[in-house]
């Protein structure tokens, strides 16, 4: 075999290892692509202009928000900026990935931030905290399951959304909050973990309270990672690397 | 064009701003500083916290439940078990607590 027929056959087995990963993602999110689609049109969306906001932004709690503020008749400009606040949090992780995918070619580079949702940035931290290195391949595998799902079902929710019933009583609401707790559970092994998670709790909940969501995301987050640098590197696992 | 249609398109690029914005403020500098370092490690604890915490306090008992079982599982189990363990608990708690 010649050595490009082996590094396709790895990219191939790369990707599908990825595909794997992306499971939980894409039941996890099904209810909320649906869900979306839904309330698009409930507020005014056609069917192509709900599969478009999710084709094109790619942000679920943003595009939630983003719909709310146009049923509401809200300025356009303030939807945009309430969007552009919600998905804040999003900075973190692009300068977070950076580190991982710095040996990427540019445009897959652009293409990989384009997919860096919150299952993608965590599942890619937790592959490269294991030491392996994250390929492109494997970041599409398990971006772009994602993707294609969040779309189609958005357009599927926007086309058939009285359908679907009793959202509390299956606990749809509430799917999110214990998708991002595993999420958190899994750095749990990093230096300052417990700290961070406590800080940014904290934080969020204050601000929460008192500034309002979405703000709390972006202000907790902070707090969280502000901590992280404060407290001296002996404790935070990076001292004595170049 | 239509408002709805400008409003996707300005929110698209809002985002894809926030998605590639850190990365470019941070790749200017040649060198990561540790306490950098240690607050980038810091980030994914940090904001995924913060979707769940404000969440948590002002839910019930029902959605207590499932992320007390949730957080459970996920001390042994994978990310699948964990979310089905945790969502199986939600809907069976409100069939009781509403």
């Amino acid at each position: 075999m010649s050595a490009e027929a082996i590094s396709e056959n790895r990219a191939k087995s790369d990707f599908w290892q990825g595909v794997r990963l992306s499971l939980p993602v894409v039941v996890a999110a099904a209810p909320f692509g649906l869900l979306f689609g839904a309330l698009a049109v409930d507020n005014g969306f056609s069917v192509l202009e709900a599969l478009l906001m999710s084709a094109m932004v790619f942000g679920g709690a943003s595009q939630m928000v983003g719909i709310e503020l146009f049923g509401q008749h809200v300025a356009p400009w303030l939807i945009v900026l309430s969007i552009f606040a919600v998905n804040f949090r999003h900075v973190l992780y692009s300068a977070g990935i950076g580190r991982r995918i710095a040996h990427w070619p540019p445009v897959q580079q652009a293409v990989g931030y384009f997919l860096l949702t919150d299952p993608q940035f965590a599942v890619a931290e937790r592959k490269a905290e294991a030491g392996e290195t994250v390929g492109f391949a494997w970041y599409m595998g398990l971006g772009l399951p994602v993707y294609v799902f969040w779309v189609a079902e958005s357009a599927l929710g926007a086309a058939f959304g009285r359908l679907i019933p009793d959202t509390h009583a299956l606990g749809i609401d509430f799917l999110l909050p214990i998708y991002f707790l595993g999420l958190v559970m899994g750095f749990r092994k990093r230096p300052l973990w417990l700290p961070v998670v406590i800080a940014s709790a904290a934080a969020s909940i204050i601000a929460y309270k008192t500034v309002g969501s979405p703000w709390h995301v972006s202000i907790g987050a902070v707090a969280g990672v502000l901590l992280a640098v404060i407290l001296p590197p002996r404790h935070s696992g990076v001292e004595g690397r170049p | 064009m239509s408002t709805t249609l400008w409003i996707i398109i300005a929110g698209a690029i809002a985002t894809y701003l926030t998605r590639i914005g850190g990365h470019l403020v941070i790749s200017r500098f040649e060198n990561i500083h540790p306490r950098v370092e240690a607050g980038l490690n810091a980030v994914p604890a940090a904001v995924l916290t913060t979707l769940v915490a404000p969440a948590a306090l002002g839910a019930g008992p029902a959605e207590w439940a499932a992320l007390i079982v949730a957080g459970l599982v996920s001390l042994r189990g994978g990310l699948m078990a964990m979310f089905l363990a945790g969502a199986a608990v939600l809907v069976l708690a409100r069939q009781f607590v509403g």
